[in-house]
């Protein structure tokens, strides 16, 4: 059982506040991926939980046990950095082994468990080879396969897959999704890309400017975003924002068009996906700017009402710049912002 | 026919360009490597060879120089003293100057650039400005004529460079092995022992010995604060005008080889120490 809670933790770095008042529970054997941009404070909460950086105010428990003034190696943890940190002058046998040598584990079983994890690393035959002699992909499985053959109760992974090209990063997703399934480890995966965080997580926390925005499963953050940076910070492209003003009660007028939507006293801002929207014959009035084929798909950038605005469409459509389109949002996939507090209006 | 001219012209400018160069290394390499030639081909010739004149340019192989520098009074426990000094200046220096050189590339401290400069300033007062008033309070305290004082001295001198090369190994060792060796159950300690210390282990290597040659070299303190205990260079100087040419010789020829073998083993890290990539 290793349930990780936060509870109140702060971080300030002399005048800078990089975290405030975090609280988040990571249930065991879940995979939590903490999102955001860089500076956001994510890599510093999963330091605070490693016991690499201490926080300001608050605590941690790990698996039931406060462990906020306790040192790395006592809390249960193993961790996958950046850079890897694989030791260059260990050869990748000794590097697996590092922590179980450690332990003061016999020999036979520091043996079986390095052999079995590299062997679910599928890095059995670099086992002889020093870090300078093996390629980053290589690095990455040996840095994690160290993590793994200490068996810990939480695995923490600071952007693991970013030093890695495109294709490996995509390979190295779904293996080690694979692994840490398989695994009855708890998970903390820090990352800026979101097409990590959707594919691999069981929960996103998205972050941002040190505060927790929406910790919520990937779609939900998908679909329902708590927050306008959630909403213009997950999806590529982004949501699409207009203007609303009220037209009468839960009736409100998005660039001339009236639809349904919360009853608010006050002007409310108007989102929705670029893939949400139709061709229709009533709808938001947009003009076409720049036309990209992307295969499966349009992406359309238009113009509505002086803003821009994003839609894809189906790429049988046969759409030129400069052509007015007419376009209906879905409206069960319509959601509403607050624009003085941001957050989501149901 | 004008682009025939050109490249002809272009061709001889960049051979005069190589000739310049190479003789301008050669000149180099001469400077150096022509006084060392005569120190060896002296050292290795008979007693009777070094003081006649013409002198030959092939070494006799005549151990007579070398066997008679061994014989003269003092001379070998000069050395020992030389050895001594240099191998207690070597541990101190490391055993202070490593760990200063770890705190300044991985601490943050108030006054950690001062402290880099005034480590520098330490070599900016002459020692002839010092010998005086160190003489006066190496008497007071009984430290005189002694080893272990003149290798105090020789630490004061080694120390800065000790420091800087330590802390440029430490510095590029990055700070997340260590912290991987955390999380991977070290202590602070347990994590230099395992994974800092053998990768900088070279470089120490390294830094020790240029201590001892910094030592092994020092001739000023040296002779002012010992009498009886005197070290190689020390005794040397003291017989200068005394001594046979062939003493003059061998003497130098023993204390300009370890320097020389030493530094060259360790040229890498001393350019890493100026902040030139090393290669």
């Amino acid at each position: 059982m290793a349930q990780i809670e936060i509870k109140n933790v702060a971080k300030r770095f002399g005048s800078y506040q990089a975290l405030h008042d975090i609280n988040l529970t990571i249930q065991d054997q879940e995979f939590m991926v903490l999102l955001g941009a860089s500076g956001c404070g994510k890599t510093t909460l999963l330091r605070i939980i490693a016991g690499l950086e201490t926080a300001t105010t608050g605590e941690v428990w790990i698996g039931g046990r406060r462990v906020d003034h306790l040192a790395p190696r006592d809390r249960g943890i193993a961790m996958v950095f950046q850079n890897y940190a694989v030791f260059p002058h260990l050869t990748v046998f000794e590097n697996i082994g590092f922590g179980l040598r450690m332990q003061k584990l016999p020999n036979d079983e520091v043996k079986g468990r390095v052999e079995r994890t590299a062997e679910l690393m599928h890095i059995e035959q670099l086992l002889k080879r020093y870090s300078g002699e093996l390629s980053g992909g290589q690095r990455q499985r040996v840095a994690v396969a160290r993590a793994l053959a200490m068996e810990p109760d939480v695995i923490l992974m600071d952007e693991p897959l970013s030093n890695l090209d495109a294709l490996l990063r995509m390979e190295m997703r779904a293996e080690l999704k694979g692994v840490l399934a398989a695994s009855t480890t708890t998970a903390i995966y820090v990352t800026h890309d979101q097409v990590e965080a959707m594919s691999m997580a069981d929960r996103i926390s998205v972050m941002h400017q040190g505060e927790i925005v929406q910790a919520a499963s990937p779609i939900e953050v998908y679909r329902n975003p708590a927050a306008e940076f959630v909403a213009g910070f997950i999806g590529n492209p982004p949501m699409n924002f207009l203007p609303a003003a009220p037209a009468g009660d839960g009736k409100w007028s998005v660039a001339g068009q009236v639809m349904d939507g919360p009853s608010s006293g006050k002007p409310l801002k108007f989102a929705i996906r670029p893939e949400d929207m139709r061709p229709a014959d009533t709808g938001l009035t947009a003009t076409a700017k720049v036309v990209e084929p992307l295969g499966a798909h349009l992406l359309i950038t238009c113009e509505v009402q002086g803003s821009m605005f994003r839609a894809v469409l189906d790429s049988d459509m046969s759409v030129k710049p400069g052509d007015q389109l007419t376009l209906a949002p879905q409206p069960d996939r319509m959601r509403w912002f607050d624009p003085d507090t941001t957050l989501a209006v149901a | 026919m004008t682009a025939v001219t050109t490249d002809v012209a272009g061709a001889d400018t960049r051979r005069a360009g190589r000739w310049v160069y190479v003789s301008a290394v050669g000149l180099l390499c001469a400077w150096v490597l022509v006084p060392l030639y005569f120190l060896l081909i002296n050292t290795l010739s008979s007693p009777e060879t070094v003081n006649s004149f013409p002198k030959p340019f092939i070494p006799e192989f005549d151990l007579g120089s070398l066997t008679f520098f061994a014989n003269f009074a003092g001379m070998l426990t000069a050395l020992k003293n030389s050895i001594l000094v240099a191998g207690l200046t070597m541990i101190m220096s490391i055993v202070i100057g490593a760990p200063a050189g770890y705190a300044l590339s991985r601490f943050d401290f108030r006054g950690k650039e001062l402290f880099r400069l005034l480590i520098l300033l330490t070599r900016a007062f002459p020692l002839p400005l010092l010998a005086l008033p160190l003489a006066v309070m190496f008497i007071q305290t009984g430290l005189d004529d002694t080893v272990f004082g003149l290798a105090l001295v020789h630490t004061t001198l080694a120390i800065p460079f000790a420091v800087l090369i330590t802390f440029a190994l430490f510095s590029g060792i990055p700070l997340e092995l260590e912290e991987a060796a955390w999380t991977l159950g070290c202590t602070r300690l347990t994590a230099f022992s395992k994974v800092v210390l053998p990768l900088i282990l070279p470089g120490i290597t390294a830094s020790a010995i240029f201590a001892f040659v910094i030592s092994w070299n020092e001739v000023f303190a040296a002779a002012v604060l010992t009498i009886e205990n005197r070290t190689l260079t020390a005794f040397l100087l003291q017989n200068l005008d005394t001594s046979p040419l062939h003493l003059k010789f061998a003497g130098g020829f023993i204390l300009v080889m370890p320097a020389l073998i030493f530094i060259f083993a360790v040229r890498k890290y001393l350019f890493a120490m100026w902040g030139i990539a090393s290669r």
